[in-house]
């Protein structure tokens, strides 16, 4: 256990072997065993491919799954509360109040009919029980803090009169007019353009230092996680198959997988060389290969792989990661 | 047998000396917001954008959303008529001479959503050999250079062949967009974001297939994308695109060094970094790209410009020379004549400098 700074009692966000099943016509294992601690006030950037579990993790985090056709095993406690336990009432004040979450597409997360000022004060309203008079002033404030410019006027603005970038910043001042103590960002920046989405992650790593939150940042882009992190852990068919500080995983990756992905990413000048690209694809989530889920693409795999549980082996305090081959010095 | 005998490339004309494409004067206006007895506005999707891209060349084209690459890919493909403009292919200008048909058959695209731009209902193998089919191939010959093709790009025949598209990945779905693409044996293939939906590991894979079949059949390929690291891996040329115009053309690695238009300079500037210890500490350009909508006057770039001065809003850039190999910016500080006060001043550095560094430009900025 690590000593947080929430009153000394711990990580702000602890999941433990988190497991997420979708049962339906085929059962899909999309977490096997998830475990993070997070602290107050740190950036965890979660790194993985399309099905990795990085946005089903988040989901979880919010109660957002399907209840009916996912089975949920394992513990997940943020700010000391067991989220798997609460109710209907217990959830609403923690959804925006102790979480929250931003989306690749703030016109979803949206309404449209609503304007944006009257969309946060809304939310202030119900959270803080305020008068809407407060609502707005709030609202105003939050409009302001995400550098929106002539911000009394877009108060008035709907998500549709905003462009892309306006309509993210308007998101992140509706998510954090609460003052929740977690934010989660699920590719928030994916969808903007180039000299948008730069803005947008500065914006971030201010708001956080300022606002001192915690930060669950997942993206599939290692630049956007290299800007925003403090901590990374790869995501890999539903497991975290590497953790540590962010110099640690970008500059000396443990897991084949890890330094297939940085190898597999173009940086700099590679013209008339070849990529090192990992071979063949992800494994389906319901026919997962037995032991370390990366064998069937990994050059180093043997038979060892490919039997039982792979159990994190610990490098160095806060840093592991789930390859047989670490566990003996040979590599 | 091989894939060449049944349906063989368009022979070459004008030498290697001849550009594969050039494009010139091309505009494509949309109207919008319009309603009964009443103009809207007008989106310049793309205006008065000239290019070539020689054999066997790869010219990539950059550019933040609405600025008109998409739009110019499916002006070049006859896709959407241009409103005003020539398209080129080795001197044979599209129309009368060169009919779509045949355009199509030289010139062949591959789409960002490599499930909308497959025919559900299709195998594979229908998919691949549908355009041979049309341009009067045996059905026996499509099929069996359906067939090769898919060996070409990785995947086996006896395994994919008789597969509906729902059936694969996204990876293996781009490879038969591939495929399908070289089935009409173009000369020159347009990839539209062709890579951007792709996992990490899966594009490189794709990349690297990319540059083998350009060299294996002789292929043009113009790269359309916004991530400017794929851009510089994979291009010899590149322009960059601004609100329908070209702003900045040259070799990649001139343009990567020694970019003269600031909105290129803060494209570039605004990739994040891949160095923990180098993060980025200041935005290059505040603010959104304006709306296409009628778009500003003068340079399109003055309203986000740290150098914008009296010209940029009154006159029109034109595109020039730098003095640099095929390099050329549309900004009035690379004219001397312009009357940007910045303009003669970095002439003249420039020509002391004699171009091996780049001039501080972190001076006063007027906004």
């Amino acid at each position: 256990m690590h000593n947080g700074a929430t009153n000394g009692a711990g990580p702000i966000v602890d999941i433990r072997d988190l497991h997420v099943r979708f049962t339906g016509e085929r059962t899909v294992h999309a977490l096997n065993g998830v475990d993070i601690a997070l602290r107050q006030g740190e950036v965890l950037g979660v790194l993985g491919e399309s099905g990795s579990g990085k946005s089903v993790t988040l989901k979880a985090l919010l109660r957002l799954l399907p209840a009916r056709r996912t089975t949920v095993t394992g513990a997940i406690h943020v700010a000391g509360q067991d989220v798997l336990a609460m109710d209907g009432t217990a959830l609403e004040a923690y959804r925006g109040g102790v979480v929250s979450m931003i989306f690749q597409e703030p016109m979803l997360a949206l309404d449209p009919v609503y304007t944006i000022g009257d969309q946060i004060a809304e939310t202030v309203v119900q959270h803080r029980g305020v008068s809407r008079a407060d609502g707005r002033r709030r609202a105003l404030e939050m409009l302001e803090s995400v550098r929106i410019p002539s911000a009394r006027r877009r108060l008035d603005a709907y998500p549709h009169e905003m462009s892309g970038g306006m309509r993210q910043r308007a998101m992140i001042a509706l998510a954090l007019s609460c003052g929740p103590k977690v934010l989660l960002a699920d590719e928030p920046t994916t969808a903007l353009d180039a000299t948008v989405q730069i803005q947008i992650l500065l914006l971030l790593r201010e708001l956080q230092r300022e606002l001192g939150m915690a930060v669950i940042f997942v993206t599939h882009d290692i630049g956007v996680a290299v800007e925003i992190s403090d901590r990374i852990a790869v995501m890999y068919a539903g497991r975290i198959v590497e953790t540590g500080t962010l110099r640690d995983v970008v500059k000396s990756p443990a897991h084949p997988y890890t330094r297939g992905l940085l190898a597999s990413t173009i940086h700099g000048s590679q013209r008339g060389t070849r990529l090192e690209a990992i071979p063949g694809a992800p494994p389906r989530l319901d026919r997962l290969p037995p032991g370390c889920s990366f064998a069937p693409r990994c050059n180093l795999a043997d038979t060892a792989c490919r039997q039982g549980e792979i159990a994190p082996v610990v490098l160095a305090p806060q840093r592991s990661a789930r390859c047989v081959k670490l566990a003996t010095p040979a590599i | 047998m091989s894939v060449t005998d049944a349906l063989p490339p368009a022979p070459d004309v004008g030498g290697p000396q001849q550009a594969l494409l050039a494009v010139k004067g091309l505009s494509k206006h949309f109207a919008v917001g319009g309603r009964l007895f009443r103009t809207g506005g007008v989106v310049r999707a793309v205006d008065d954008v000239s290019f070539s891209v020689d054999k066997g060349e790869v010219l990539g084209i950059v550019g933040e959303s609405g600025c008109g690459k998409s739009t110019t890919a499916r002006l070049i493909i006859g896709l959407i008529a241009p409103d005003a403009g020539e398209i080129t292919l080795d001197g044979e200008p599209v129309g009368p001479a060169l009919s779509l048909r045949e355009l199509r058959r030289r010139v062949q695209m591959v789409f960002q959503d490599s499930y909308a731009s497959l025919n559900p209902r299709l195998t594979i193998e229908d998919t691949i050999a549908f355009g041979p089919k049309v341009h009067g191939v045996a059905v026996n010959e499509a099929r069996s250079r359906a067939h090769e093709l898919l060996r070409k790009v990785g995947l086996d025949p006896g395994h994919f062949a008789d597969r509906y598209p729902h059936e694969l990945s996204g990876g293996q779905r781009q490879r038969i967009n591939i495929a399908r693409a070289l089935a009409l044996a173009p000369r020159l293939v347009i990839l539209d974001e062709a890579v951007s939906a792709l996992d990490k590991s899966v594009e490189a894979q794709v990349l690297n297939l990319l540059l083998d079949l350009k060299a294996e059949f002789g292929l043009t390929y113009v790269f359309i994308s916004h991530d400017l690291n794929v851009v510089r891996f994979i291009s010899d040329r590149v322009i960059v695109m601004y609100l329908g115009e070209v702003v900045e053309s040259g070799p990649v690695e001139t343009l990567w060094a020694d970019a003269r238009h600031p909105y290129t300079r803060a494209l570039l500037a605004a990739m994040p970094s891949l160095d923990p210890d180098q993060r980025t500490q200041e935005a290059p350009i505040a603010g959104d790209p304006p709306n296409p909508i009628d778009p500003p006057s003068g340079c399109r770039f003055h309203t986000r410009c740290p150098y914008a001065e009296n010209v940029c809003s009154s006159t029109v850039p034109k595109l020039m020379s730098t003095g640099n190999d095929r390099h050329a910016a549309a900004c009035h500080m690379v004219d001397p004549a312009s009357g940007h006060s910045k303009a003669t001043a970095q002439a003249i550095r420039r020509r002391a400098q004699s171009a091996t560094d780049r001039p501080p430009d972190a001076e006063a900025a007027h906004a």
